[in-house]
């Protein structure tokens, strides 16, 4: 049984018998039946309220000229500040204090991935519908599309992307886009070509429903479970893929440095000793493309009806 | 067929993307160039003539391998890429080599021995593989193996021997030791890949008849293992490193670029940085051909080591 296609029933009989599980409830010990997965849930929680409330926690603005100090360059974690506060974990080349640098950075970081992901989601979503509904040519055009596409390298096609339109949040998120929608629509298409031949859909059909509600209204609901697990893993993906990137200095601009482009300027340090500067906002990358995939991860097993008891 | 149409469309994506969204004459030719200069170029580029006529002119001068020259190095794009693709190569291949010398018998071992710590710890090291940044795992290895131990060389190809006719850091010691982090760093994620793909193959035949029988008939461990188990689970392995392979020279763009590798991924970045466009347009046909290339490659080889596929098939 999925756990989203019988939401209905459980919703009706809940409040006349409170001890009934419902699907959320049973989701959730599910989910919880893995402690790692609890864990990496918890930590992936935390990084996002971190995150949005970045300018609360950070002791520094780093993108404020005024408060950062190129004499305070390169200091070691633990070095006190002319301001007072610690630099917790040092601070890099510019004089930024690197936790609050950090802070910010997973700010650009998550959000350029979240949106990018949900903007892809969106696009593939509707390309693999329309192409599973329409059959035919249409579906083979599309799937042709598909297919030759994830034939190369995710980085490979947001390189020549950014090589030919530049630099900029706008253009790495059009490059992120570009890579992703293609598993979305995949994976859309496969299970709605397996929902398509369902009774309820026939039901539908005989009820006369337009296209469009037969569509959004009926088939898109019961194909999210697997649209859930593509999306957690492709966050993390872009996530990581736009890291590299801007790593590579093809990203994001200066001005707004995500983790990628932080570790990219501690590695001119790096060479005399000055580890901190890459090593830390590795580690916060690491934690956080770790945790997204193991919520990915035991998302798919609670989610799969296969593997379901 | 399907490979051409992908060469067609993407040299029509690429010649749009240089001359349509951005200014060919800022693209192709030098800023630096004074105006009598600037309209030799644009005649002897064809921008005088209409849209469709450009796009002729274009395939035609791509055709006959002339890409325009690069603005650093005034030689040939193509050329300049031809000269460090070699680098570039013996990098994936090292790395290919390292995914299944330790790739295959960790994967072996976790699949024949699930419950043991050492494969256990193997297995939980491939999720690390799989999620770790491979960029940052590469800096990491160059502050531990070069600043702080000072074991390894950091940057740069070393010393280069020539063998056969080949000309590569594979025939020098120093050259062996210079490829060391860079390889390991662009195999780590493969490794990952050929351990979990050789423990899923390997737990699959160790149930099956085949394999039983092989032991009833009192044959020696080490001979059903090597002989009959690693037979049937390397086609999988094999077509998907094939597959990889493409993979591997896209990746190395990044590690080219942290450990100095002169290889076409360094040039790519360097060439970003620098503006010089004619190389990296050179540098987006000449990937977007390997790549059909090596998918068409990896088709026909799958066709002859699996019976079942057949190009005949294929077609129907």
């Amino acid at each position: 049984m999925s756990v989203i296609g019988d939401k209905a029933q459980p919703l009706n009989k809940a409040p006349s018998a409170p001890d009934v599980e419902t699907p959320f409830m049973r989701f959730r010990s599910d989910f919880m039946e893995s402690r790692v997965a609890a864990v990496a849930l918890a930590l992936l929680i935390l990084i996002i309220l971190i995150a949005i409330f970045a300018p609360l926690i950070a002791p520094q603005n780093p993108y404020d000229l005024a408060q950062v100090d190129i004499l305070e360059s390169r200091q070691p974690p633990g070095a006190k500040s002319f301001q007072g506060y610690i630099f917790l974990l040092g601070s890099d080349g510019a004089g930024r204090d690197l936790f609050s640098a950090i802070l910010y950075g997973l700010r650009i970081s998550l959000s350029v991935g979240a949106m990018s992901g949900v903007i892809a989601l969106a696009i593939g979503s509707v390309i693999g519908l329309a192409a599973a509904y329409s059959g035919g040519r249409t579906e083979a055009f599309i799937m042709r599309i598909v297919d030759i596409q994830l034939s190369f390298p995710a980085i490979l096609i947001a390189l020549m992307l950014l090589a030919v339109f530049g630099k900029g949040v706008d253009k790495i998120m059009i490059a992120l886009v570009t890579v992703q929608w293609a598993y979305y629509a995949r994976t859309v298409r496969s299970s709605a070509l397996v929902e398509r031949s369902k009774e309820y859909v026939e039901a539908a059909n005989c009820l006369c429903l337009s296209h469009k509600r037969i569509l959004f209204g009926h088939i898109l609901p019961n194909c999210l479970a697997p649209l859930i697990v593509v999306g957690t893993v492709q966050t993390a993906h872009a996530i990581a893929l736009e890291a590299t990137l801007s790593f590579l200095g093809v990203g994001l601009p200066q001005t707004e440095p995500s983790l990628g482009l932080l570790i990219s300027n501690g590695f001119e340090y790096m060479l005399s000793g000055r580890y901190w500067i890459s090593f830390f906002p590795g580690i916060a990358l690491l934690i956080t493309i770790v945790s997204i995939n193991l919520v990915g991860d035991q998302l798919r097993d609670v989610l799969n009806p296969r593997l379901q008891k | 067929m399907q490979s051409a149409v992908v060469v067609f469309v993407m040299s029509v994506i690429v010649f749009f993307g240089v001359n349509v969204v951005g200014d060919p004459i800022d693209m192709l030719i030098n800023p630096e160039a004074d105006q009598e200069d600037i309209e030799i170029a644009i005649r002897a580029l064809g921008l005088d003539k209409p849209i469709g006529e450009q796009y002729l002119f274009f395939l035609k001068n791509a055709l006959a391998g002339n890409l325009g020259r690069s603005f650093i190095f005034g030689e040939p794009a193509l050329q300049l890429i031809l000269q460090r693709m070699p680098a570039t190569m013996e990098l994936a291949f090292a790395a290919l080599i390292m995914a299944v010398v330790l790739g295959i018998p960790l994967g072996l071992y976790a699949g024949l021995k699930p419950e043991s710590l050492f494969a256990r710890t193997t297995m939980s090291v491939s999720i690390l593989g799989f999620s770790l940044p491979t960029f940052w795992v590469g800096l990491m290895m160059i502050m531990v193996f070069a600043v702080i131990l000072g074991w390894l060389p950091s940057t740069g190809r070393g010393e280069l021997g020539t063998f056969m006719g080949m000309t590569s850091s594979l025939f020098t010691l120093d050259g062996l030791l210079h490829m060391l982090m860079p390889a390991l760093n662009l195999a780590l994620l493969k490794i990952s890949l050929v351990i979990r793909l050789t423990r899923a193959g390997t737990r699959e035949a160790v149930l099956q008849d085949y394999i039983k029988f092989a032991y009833a008939k009192g044959l020696k461990q080490s001979r059903v293992i090597f002989v009959h188990l690693l037979k049937n689970i390397l086609i999988p392995v094999i077509t998907v490193l094939g597959l990889e392979f493409g993979n591997l020279i896209a990746f190395s763009v990044v590690t080219e670029t942290i450990f100095a590798w002169p290889g076409m991924g360094k040039l790519l970045i360097d060439s970003i940085q620098q503006l010089d466009r004619p190389v990296i347009v050179a540098y987006l046909i000449l990937i977007v051909l390997i790549f059909v290339a090596l998918n068409l490659i990896v088709d026909i080889a799958y066709s002859i080591l699996d019976p079942r596929v057949r190009l005949g098939d294929r077609k129907a």
